[in-house]
């Protein structure tokens, strides 16, 4: 099953790796992972979408926790939770493609950010699923490029992942 | 401004942090990186530098020094390949939990990603086998770097720390100020376990029927061997040690059972398959003690698990009571219980609740599956064991290197006491029997210290002879010599249709002039009639204070039994009589 995994880490050169190696080493999986700096300067805030059963889910926890460096660790699906990833697409737009590509990016509500002779730059922001929900209903030769922040995640209401 | 002491190197920094860590042994080999902090070295004698021939050496003797003593183990090596050549010491400790400080020296800070003359990157090369490690970037962070070196390596599950030190910084000039503890907000190692699962357990372990306690490296690292045997006995259980715990019960004990496992003995693995409350305590579960653990689950029992990282639990075996905890802490808050609130419920039990079941250990015992065929005409690698525990009269702290002699010395020598044994369980690095034996030595300058090799470890590190002679240190090697890899060959016998592929060491050299030509003893046997007379002598007083190189030839085609075959359940075990 999916997991979204947020961690707090000491905003050090060489955390990243730590992590990034962590899976690597016990062959975890990894989907997605994205890392900047929070309001504390030395801290740094991290989500990894993963997957597995619950059993190598647990050792993942665990295997973070044992990091020097990472301070806390939330698996966001313990609870309720927000999810929202970011995409930008480069798509065709010429001819009838140009109202028809406006009007999907209407119904998925994204934005379109540049405009140039023959295409546009959608943004999107929602769930993994929503995005490809929308590079689905595209036509494939449309696509010119995209590109994906992987997932961000916070918890909802009360659960707080905090020092 | 502050009333303070001049400033000094980041050398002498260095130094006074081992001082104030009361260091006594840094094992290490110079190199460029590291003159600063060499040249402090010369200029003081509170620590004893060990010059040894090789930097994985230096991490091995170190290693051994921590497992004899209970005490962080130090290493120093220069950048680049002195760097790399520490490397497998690093990861042996780290499979086996050992609490060290390495410090490398590192290319000047401005030069760092430069590929500059002997540079590596120490962090990256040994992140996946270290607990921790640091480039020290700052001067102003040397002194708190180490003080975190140190407590990072020793508490909860104990590991390597890795220091690395670009050269700039040992020449630069700071205060020093020693902090006198250390606070880590991400790092807060758990001691005390949880009373309620404490309880719970007990209460599990009264019931049972059949139960079984097995125990790891973990009893020994922690410390914990007074406060196991006294449960064990307690209770009357039944305890089986893995290859890292042996010591942490008393093998002449009637309670033991010996060690389980690939190559345990019957009794042991019969009884981890078949109780019904199985304590595990400083363990992990690792493949070479539990066999196929689809085998393993066939049965039902339930799984108390006691151990400091978290993560070492339902890792592979999913536990029914975990307790995470200090295991001297959990060990002794259950003893306590025993004589507390539990005791009506332990007299209760009194009686003969556990007779069935040390009737069936007993019948397993039966088997005598340490047996071996004797021979007066080849020497037999078992008996040199059985003679060497006989002649130290079991009080010898035993290295050894990895492979059949390794699991001869498991079986063989009966360890009533922890930190006497000291080989790579995790790794299986060959090459270690030497630099431990060193280290050991070192620990403990009037102990009866042996180690016992093959002739194909030996020489992974035996430039080490070197180091022995300069510093005095009267390591009795039992080089049990089959002229063979002998666990290769025995797989290569059992699984590869007796194809010995490169397992044959050819060209072997005259391993009695080899000693001799370091300046040491050496002794041939050939015979076993001779076996006992040699190893008297080896331990005689005229010859104490001498290292001795014992190369006995042994019986080329002799196997390790038990052996449960790799893929197969604890149960399904291999005897030597079922050949």
């Amino acid at each position: 099953m999916k997991h979204i995994i947020s961690l707090l880490m000491e905003n050090e050169a060489g955390a990243l790796s730590r992590v990034a190696g962590l899976f690597s080493a016990r062959a975890y999986n990894i989907e997605s992972l994205t890392v900047a700096p929070t309001e504390d300067a030395t801290l740094s805030r991290m989500t990894i979408v993963t997957s597995g059963s619950d059993d190598v889910i647990e050792q993942i926890i665990k295997q973070l926790n044992k990091l020097v460096d990472v301070v806390k660790v939330l698996d966001l699906n313990d609870g309720r939770y927000i999810e929202r990833e970011l995409m930008l697409v480069k798509v065709k737009a010429t001819g009838a493609l140009r109202d028809e590509m406006k009007r999907l990016c209407d119904i998925f509500r994204g934005r379109i950010i540049d405009v140039a002779d023959s295409s546009y730059t959608i943004e999107l922001t929602g769930t993994g699923s929503k995005l490809d929900a929308f590079l689905e209903t595209l036509d494939k030769t449309a696509i010119l490029e995209t590109v994906r922040t992987g997932a961000s995640g916070i918890g909802r209401g009360d659960r707080i992942l905090k020092v | 401004m502050e009333d303070r002491t001049p400033p000094i190197t980041g050398a002498e920094i260095l130094i006074r942090c081992l001082h104030e860590e009361n260091v006594k042994f840094v094992f290490g080999y110079p190199g460029g990186a590291v003159l600063n902090i060499y040249d402090e070295i010369f200029k003081q004698d509170k620590f004893k530098h060990v010059l040894v021939r090789h930097e994985q050496a230096a991490v091995h003797a170190a290693d051994a020094f921590s497992r004899a003593t209970g005490a962080v183990g130090v290493a120093l090596v220069t950048s680049g390949p002195g760097a790399t050549n520490a490397v497998t010491g690093i990861a042996t400790a780290y499979m086996d939990s050992i609490p060290m400080v390495i410090i490398s020296g590192q290319v000047p800070s401005p030069v760092i990603g430069m590929d500059a003359f002997q540079e590596v990157d120490m962090v990256g090369i040994t992140r996946p086998c270290v607990k921790h490690n640091f480039l020290v970037k700052d001067i102003k962070e040397l002194a708190a770097t180490m003080k975190k070196a140190f407590y990072i390596a020793a508490t909860g599950r104990p590991g390597p720390v890795v220091v690395d030190v670009p050269k700039d910084i040992t020449a630069q000039l700071a205060h020093f100020d020693y902090p006198k503890s250390v606070e880590l907000r991400s790092y807060s190692p758990v001691v005390k376990g949880h009373s309620g699962q404490i309880k719970k357990a007990l209460k599990l372990m009264l019931e049972a029927k059949r139960p079984m306690m097995y125990t790891g490296g973990g009893i020994v690292l922690g410390d914990a061997a007074e406060a196991l045997t006294k449960l064990a006995r307690t209770l009357g259980f039944p305890v089986t040690n893995t290859l890292m715990g042996l010591g942490g019960y008393p093998a002449t004990d009637k309670q033991f059972v010996g060690m389980l496992g690939m190559h345990g003995t019957y009794e042991a693995n019969m009884s981890m398959q078949d109780c019904d409350v199985l304590v595990a305590v400083g363990a992990r579960f690792d493949d070479r003690v539990i066999g196929n653990p689809g085998h393993f689950f066939s049965k039902d029992r339930t799984i108390i698990h006691i151990d400091v990282d978290p993560s070492s639990i339902s890792k592979r075996v999913k536990v029914d009571v975990p307790i995470v905890g200090h295991v001297q802490s959990v060990l002794t808050e259950m003893n306590e219980l025993l004589d507390g609130e539990f005791k009506p419920a332990l007299q209760a039990r009194q009686g003969a609740p556990l007779h069935a079941w040390w009737k069936q250990i007993d019948d397993w015992r039966g088997r005598k599956c340490l047996n071996y065929a004797k021979s007066d005409m080849v020497i037999k690698p078992q008996s040199v064991v059985e003679k060497l525990w006989e002649v130290t009269k079991g009080d010898a702290f035993i290295t050894s290197d990895v492979g059949q002699h390794q699991m001869w010395a498991a079986q063989y020598y009966k360890f009533d006491k922890p930190r006497r044994w000291i080989n790579s369980g995790g790794l299986g690095t060959m090459g270690v029997g030497l630099p431990y034996a060193m280290g050991a030595q070192l620990a403990h300058p009037d102990a009866q210290v042996a180690c016992i090799t093959g002739e194909a470890s030996i020489q992974m590190c035996i430039q080490e002879l070197s180091t022995c002679k300069q510093f005095h240190l009267p390591v009795k090697v039992v080089n049990l010599n089959n002229r063979y890899m002998g666990m290769v060959r025995q797989w290569q016998e059992f699984f590869y249709g007796n194809r010995y592929s490169e397992s044959y060491m050819d060209a072997l050299p005259d391993f009695v002039k080899l000693a001799e030509a370091y300046g040491h003893v050496g002794f041939k046997i050939e015979k076993p009639s001779d076996v006992e007379a040699v190893l008297k002598e080896a331990f005689s007083p005229a010859l104490k204070e001498r290292m001795v190189f014992m190369d006995f030839l042994t019986d080329q085609s002799e196997n390790v039994f038990p052996m449960v075959p790799n893929g197969k359940g604890l149960s399904e075990m291999i005897l030597a009589e079922d050949l």
